[in-house]
């Protein structure tokens, strides 16, 4: 049975579906999803590589668009909304973790971190503040003004999920963050975000296969062939 | 410093290599620009000196002069000239644009000299002038061309029977001899072996001259002296003698072979004899060529309100090679600014081209954080143009050095149409419009270049940005 699209629900796909087409042939990505993820869980959405995992965080994370069906994100039909508004509305209430860390280069760990409370026009101060702390929460006060390319894999991850929460978004989408860690470093990336998940009480979106990453999951999305094979609601946080 | 310009910055200095060699090409851009335009700058003050010493800036003539009165002037001076000129004179609002107001008369006919061992006449297009206002105007030189032309005192008002030759003229008549002229050989005896005096009619010529008024320095001195012979108003014809003081060697060729400068009572007794002295021109010379304009509509305002029968003519009206060298310089100029914008435009489109492939995926992250697209093309812009302005800064400065260098190089080079040669300068730093039209100018190419990347940076898909490897 399909789950319902809630009040409480932080996301909700109502028949979603991505068609790509790569050449002459249209590809589908997604078929016909409908799916609901609740606010304030670690959720992980599982399946084999070509599945549509990352299609789904794309669509939930408002940098694509679905080709049918209707797409709510914080409360907010995102289909409807222009490429502006789509930016506006990501930097408010979407923080992202990408597998490749995706820091910009130029910026030192503390710029990037603060880069999103600028682009949401935050003043000096608070915003310094904030990066600091959230710089702070991650392990990484005493390198604020190192430069990503000085910074070790997992250092590179911290400040990625500093960046992502530093502007304490409603929705946290993380694409395999720990694809490119050894298991040491992901296992201590996976117990910071479950410690800050449960402290800011954020939703956290996760596409993935690392078993050590499925073991903490709240709620589990298995996707085959861009469709839900299975929702699993694992045992209380 | 906001974050957009610290990456922008930053980006710049990280592909260090690449933004130098962009900067570079940007840099020789303006340096060339730079270089070439305080050249030419130089050689339209020069040219603006040269025409502004000799011919003033305006000149009042007898309406028709300009089109018909070369081959009569006698039929165009202008009647009642110190009059004109008090007018002119006492205007208030003429007087303090005004440096030298001077009269001029213009004259045609054949010089001979027939004294000495030599017996050759030719035609010659003759130039009356007041000889201390010609002087006046000589040392008029606002941009420091130094050279063009300097006094040199030859001539003096009361000494109305000296003048100055063309180098040709000098040396058609043989004269090079006599007036110790460097380069110029001496012309060959072409008079008849069996007689060795003046033949018939140049006697005549000779007796004419003699009945004139006494020459108190040039015989007397030891002076070469020649014979002007002219028609005067009426057709009768008129000689004077002519103590030859020295050369002004003219830049062309044409009228070096055939100009004799001289007092302006001897052009006018030569031309109106007994009857009223008219002169063909009055030259207003200005302090700055700016007036010029406004100078010119006062005396054609004040001409209109006299209902005199006059014309006003600039210097490049009198002067047709000044515009044609203008004209020229500045179509080369332009070519070379186009060629410099189109190398420019190539550099800084390769550079971005090349920044925005390297930095998709970084495109894709700040999309992805909330950068709208409006923002990516805000940052490949402002990198285009800060690369430009850079290069552009580099190349000014590099320009201004270089033309310092020339400048006290002690260069010098002939300009087309000079008889001397003038120093070589190169005028950067007194052109500040150039420097700042060319700075920017490049900044402008350099970010219009930037728009096609940065557009292309823009409209990349978050998703296939953050894929891209």
């Amino acid at each position: 049975m399909a789950p319902q699209v809630s009040s409480s629900n932080v996301v909700g796909l109502s028949r979603v579906s991505k068609t790509y087409r790569v050449g002459s042939t249209d590809v589908k990505a997604l078929d016909d999803i409908t799916l609901a993820i609740p606010s304030n869980r670690f959720s992980i959405v599982i399946g084999a590589s070509g599945s549509g995992k990352t299609t789904l965080l794309n669509l939930i994370g408002c940098i694509d668009t679905p080709t049918g069906g209707t797409l709510e994100v914080c409360g907010e039909d995102v289909t409807r909304l222009g490429d502006d508004t789509l930016a506006d509305f990501r930097a408010r209430n979407i923080g992202f973790i990408f597998q490749n860390f995706s820091l910009v280069p130029v910026l030192t760990a503390y710029e990037n971190v603060e880069y999103p409370l600028m682009l949401l026009g935050m003043p000096a101060t608070p915003r310094r503040q904030r990066a600091l702390a959230v710089l702070e929460a991650v392990g990484l006060a005493d390198h604020a003004h190192r430069f990503p390319n000085e910074l070790s894999g997992g250092q590179k991850q911290r400040v990625a999920i500093a960046r992502a929460l530093v502007k304490r978004p409603t929705l946290v989408l993380a694409d395999e963050p720990t694809a490119n860690l050894d298991s040491t470093t992901g296992a201590a990336i996976i117990a910071l975000m479950r410690r800050i998940q449960g402290e800011l009480k954020t939703t956290f979106i996760f596409a993935s296969h690392d078993a050590q990453l499925i073991s903490h999951a709240d709620e589990i999305f298995v996707i085959r062939d861009g469709s839900l094979l299975e929702h699993r609601v694992e045992g209380a946080q | 410093m906001s974050l957009l310009l610290k990456i922008v910055l930053r980006n710049i200095l990280r592909n260090r290599r690449r933004s130098v060699m962009t900067g570079s090409a940007v840099a020789a851009g303006s340096l060339a620009l730079l270089l070439f335009g305080g050249f030419t700058g130089y050689i339209f003050a020069g040219l603006e000196t040269g025409n502004v010493q000799r011919n003033g800036h305006l000149t009042v003539f007898h309406s028709g002069y300009f089109l018909f009165g070369e081959g009569n002037p006698a039929a165009y001076g202008i009647s009642g000239y110190r009059g004109v000129m008090k007018m002119i004179h006492d205007d208030p609002v003429l007087r303090p644009m005004i440096q030298v107001l001077t009269p001029t008369q213009s004259v045609v006919g054949i010089a001979g000299n027939f004294t000495g061992t030599v017996d050759a006449s030719k035609t010659f297009l003759g130039i009356g002038v007041v000889p201390s206002d010609r002087e006046r105007m000589l040392e008029w030189d606002p941009y420091g061309t130094r050279g063009v032309s300097r006094p040199d005192r030859r001539m003096a008002d009361r000494e109305e029977n000296v003048g100055l030759l063309g180098f040709g003229m000098a040396r058609v008549l043989g004269l090079c001899g006599p007036l110790r002229l460097k380069d110029c050989p001496p012309a060959p005896d072409t008079r008849p072996a069996q007689d060795s005096s003046a033949s018939g009619v140049n006697t005549d010529v000779l007796d004419l001259a003699n009945r004139g008024p006494a020459d108190p320095t040039g015989a007397a001195a030891g002076v070469p002296q020649i014979q002007l012979l002219a028609a005067t108003a009426e057709g009768a014809p008129n000689v004077v003698n002519l103590a030859v003081a020295g050369v002004e060697q003219q830049g062309v060729r044409e009228l070096d072979d055939n100009y004799v400068i001289m007092d302006l009572p001897l052009a006018q007794q030569l031309v109106y004899g007994r009857g009223e002295h008219k002169a063909t021109g009055i030259v207003l010379q200005l302090t700055r060529t700016r007036d010029m304009p406004a100078a010119r509509a006062r005396l054609a305002t004040l001409i209109g309100q006299h209902h005199l029968p006059l014309e006003i003519r600039d210097f490049s009206e009198l002067n047709p090679f000044y515009g044609q060298v203008v004209r020229l310089f500045s179509a080369i100029f332009l070519f070379i600014a186009l060629v410099m914008g189109m190398i420019v435009l190539f550099a800084v489109v390769n550079t971005m081209t090349m920044n925005v492939m390297e930095r998709t995926n970084e495109i894709g992250t700040t999309r992805a954080l909330g950068v709208r697209r409006q923002g990516i093309r805000r940052q490949f812009l402002m990198e285009g143009m800060l690369i430009g302005a850079i290069g552009a800064a580099i190349g000014s400065i590099l320009a201004i050095a270089i033309a310092m260098a020339v400048n006290h190089a002690g260069l010098t080079w002939m300009p087309p149409g000079n008889a001397n040669p003038v120093p070589l300068r190169v005028d950067v730093l007194g052109k500040p419009a150039l420097i700042v039209g060319a700075w920017v100018g490049l900044a402008l190419v350099a970010t219009v270049a930037a728009l096609l990347p940065a557009n292309r940076a823009a409209r990349l898909s978050v998703v296939d940005a953050l894929r891209h490897v």
